[in-house]
């Protein structure tokens, strides 16, 4: 008995138990969840225990959402738990959105008893098969006995290498029965060890060719995010030594400060001219934790075509998936970065003077500039205001998907990492909200705005009564232009304005909408109340969603159209034929 | 009008040392089509004594740059310790195992046997009117003989799909 007690082999707990304390020992302080019969025993574990915050959504879809916008915002991973059957299927897309954003979250599910899988059952589904392309790993849990070692791997996988969500499903005899629970650390599987390193000759071989570049430019992306508040640090202290314009993609805003003046704006689709062209004269791009995203490069065959490219990526599977390059490096971005640094030294590189010249030429196009409207806010300018009002304030912003959402990431500058969090990956609309509640969690001093499309808004609109309930203060800025803005425009420049069912018809009051769950709802019609409007907003205390009339037919450019190049770009005021070839149509 | 474009495709034969756990095999093959890849022989078996870690041999072709993303891909899943391209690598062996029934009497069954022999093929069932035949070896040799038989009373073929393995005496 004193040996065993020597050990650490305490008691006999149940699954749910171990459960539990395991989520304590990994120090999750928020869970974000909805009950349902193939968790109860959990939820019975997490009754009166004052260690986990349980935040109860309104939807699971909600729960996912809300774990993204915490671990976005906070670095650390998001978790969720939810029921069987529709509880898991509900919350799948949010996993799908984490698998492809890279964020971190470890999502525990209920199942039917073990002997009923397979059969049927009530509320069952086959969560492991139907998560099974969209998680990096998951589980199905058998036996309690293995729950303590599964929980501490799926942290260990979610949080490492390239971030992503896991999946532990829990048959709920599994949670009910009992195993020995021990106390001490848990015996790892060493089965999972992401290379982090860049080699010497890469690294040095990297160094050369930066070195040696007359017209670099660092193209950075959210692995830039993920890697740490350090490596952002890192990226700018390269970025110092090489004096190289920088460009990012839409996940990978705020890794580099916005002021600096050798920003560029963010590159691609809907990204600046000078990012842009940039990329496409480029005779160096170093490519830092993003993935040459289609969004990103346009026309393949006509991609930054005089370029050599180097990538560092966490994830080999990245390297020369869509884009061949000449120097692949393996290896997390703080880590490669500070061995580039060390590499460098004291090292001088190319006189860049020629290079940034023909950039300010570029720069010259003011590519973000829009025509003010006497009759109607513009809706850039909306963001821009909001950006004034608020930027004392450091705050963190959550967007939708859509026009919205291109208008935040060109017209709201970010300084520090981990204060955007968007849909980039699989562009989900309804993200912004449960986001904004998540990251209001994990930073409850924070002012945190969600940047909203009218339609976007209604997707996960059910997550209002869950700021309320928690006493939030988050608050919900729609540009409301009575369209889904992005899928509009797409008709007009593609399918001569065919607008078929991209009108957003019976919208809601959303001011009465904002008070019937207990917010504060503001509406503001011209651009004389906008000031004024966006201040009640930052002042009062509690949520609160502004109903921000915009012009409605506002496209968002610069844009590069489907099928195209970074040269060929839409900018304001250009003639636009409104269709395209099939070609181009089949493009996403 | 729009056309789809094709590119000039490969052979390779991929190895995959796993972890023997439940929904690996689901896993791998759902990654190929997931992503769109192509499988035309898949085979696996555990390979260790406590039956923890299984070796899967699978046989895909497409462009260049999609048999390296197979190979990335497969190695980005947590259970997947090794994946080796063999036809990358050089050298390797593969063989199959086949079952093939013949049924007939008179010359097309001593015929039959004939062949057989011929191509090493061993009766491994054997009626009055008919034989199983069990054979190994490249896929090919496999195809020619069951290509023989298809004349000779040819009922139906089992093949295992193959199992390669780098040759020299160093662990691929």
């Amino acid at each position: 008995m004193e040996f065993e007690k020597e050990l650490g082999v305490s008691e006999e707990r149940s699954g749910a138990n171990i459960l539990v304390e395991s989520l304590v020992r990994q120090g999750v302080e928020f869970v974000f969840g909805y009950p349902g019969g193939a968790v109860l025993p959990i939820y019975d574990a997490l009754f009166g225990d004052e260690r986990l915050r349980h935040i109860l959504v309104r939807h699971e879809a909600g729960a996912g959402h809300a774990a993204e916008g915490y671990a976005r915002s906070t670095g650390k991973p998001g978790v969720v738990l939810v029921t069987s059957g529709p509880g898991a299927t509900n919350v799948i897309t949010a996993i799908a959105d984490a698998f492809l954003d890279s964020i971190p979250l470890v999502v525990i599910t209920g199942q039917v008893p073990t002997a009923l899988i397979g059969s049927d059952g009530f509320q069952e589904a086959d969560t492991v098969g139907i998560s099974r392309h969209c998680t990096k790993h998951n589980y199905l849990v058998k036996d309690p006995a293995e729950l303590a070692a599964v929980i501490d791997e799926a942290f260990q996988i979610a949080t490492t290498g390239r971030p992503g969500p896991v999946l532990i499903d829990i048959p709920k005899d599994v949670q009910i029965a009992s195993a020995a629970w021990n106390d001490g650390p848990t015996q790892r599987r060493q089965r999972y060890a992401p290379r982090t390193q860049g080699t010497a000759g890469e690294i040095a071989q990297a160094v050369e060719m930066i070195a040696a570049a007359k017209a670099p430019v660092f193209y950075t992306g959210g692995g830039v995010i993920n890697a740490g508040p350090r490596a952002t640090q890192l990226l700018r202290e390269l970025q110092a030594k090489t004096g190289a314009p920088v460009t990012s993609t839409l996940m990978g805003l705020g890794a580099f400060p916005a002021d600096h003046a050798d920003w560029l704006g963010m590159l691609g689709m809907h990204g600046t001219y000078e990012a842009n062209l940039a990329m496409n004269q480029a005779d160096l791009i170093v490519c830092v934790g993003a993935r040459f995203d289609d969004r990103v490069t346009g026309r393949l065959d006509a991609f930054a075509p005089n370029s050599k490219k180097i990538h560092i990526d966490i994830d080999r599977s990245s390297i020369n998936k869509i884009v061949r390059v000449e120097l692949p490096i393996v290896g997390d971005c703080a880590v490669v970065l500070e061995q580039m640094l060390a590499e460098w030294g004291s090292r001088k590189g190319q006189d860049l003077t020629e290079w940034k010249a023909r950039v300010d030429t570029w720069r010259e196009k003011k590519s973000l500039s829009f025509p003010l409207n006497d009759d109607a806010i513009m809706p850039q300018l909306a963001i821009q205001r909001l950006f004034e009002l608020t930027k004392d304030k450091d705050p963190i912003i959550s967007t939708e998907v859509g026009q919205h959402q291109m208008w935040a990431a060109q017209h709201f500058p970010f300084f520090s990492p981990n204060k955007w969090l968007t849909s980039g990956g699989l562009g989900t609309m309804g993200y912004g909200l449960p986001a904004a509640i998540g990251a209001q969690c994990g930073n409850p001093d924070s002012l945190v705005i969600d940047i909203a499309g009218d339609a976007s808004i209604q997707m996960n609109i059910q997550e209002l009564g869950t700021a309320t309930q928690y006493r939030l203060p988050v608050k919900v800025f729609i540009l409301n232009n009575e369209w889904m803005g992005m899928v509009r425009q797409w008709q007009e420049l593609t399918y001569e304005s065919r607008f078929s069912n991209s009108y957003s018809d019976s919208l809601p009051d959303f001011v009465k909408l904002a008070e019937a769950y207990g917010w504060k709802g503001i509406r503001i019609e011209t651009e004389s109340e906008l000031d004024a409007g966006i201040q009640a907003m930052i002042d009062h205390p509690g949520p609160v969603i502004v109903d921000c009339l915009v012009h409605k037919e506002s496209n968002c450019f610069p844009m590069i159209p489907s099928g195209a190049s970074h040269v060929d770009m839409i900018l304001y005021g250009d003639n636009v034929a409104g269709t395209m070839d099939d070609e181009a149509k089949a493009l996403v | 009008m729009m056309h789809i474009h094709q590119e000039a495709e490969e052979r390779h034969v991929l190895t995959v040392t796993v972890d023997n756990e439940a929904g690996i095999l689901a896993k791998i093959a759902g990654l190929f089509t997931a992503r769109g890849y192509n499988i035309d022989s898949l085979t696996v078996a555990d390979i260790t004594d406590n039956h923890e870690v299984s070796r899967i041999t699978i046989v895909t072709h497409g462009p260049p740059s999609q048999i390296d993303q197979i190979h990335a891909q497969l190695e980005r899943l947590v259970p997947v310790h090794k994946v080796v391209d063999l036809t990358e690598l050089g050298p390797h062996v593969a063989r199959e195992l086949a079952l093939v029934k013949v049924a007939g009497v008179g010359d097309k069954r001593v015929e039959a046997l004939r062949i057989a022999e011929v191509f090493r093929a061993r009766p491994v069932d054997t009626t009055t009117e008919s034989f199983i035949f069990e054979m190994t070896g490249a896929p090919d040799k496999i195809d020619s003989f069951v290509a023989l038989m298809r004349d000779l009373g040819l009922v139906e073929v089992g093949r295992t799909g193959i199992v390669a393995m780098a040759r020299g005496p160093e662990e691929a």
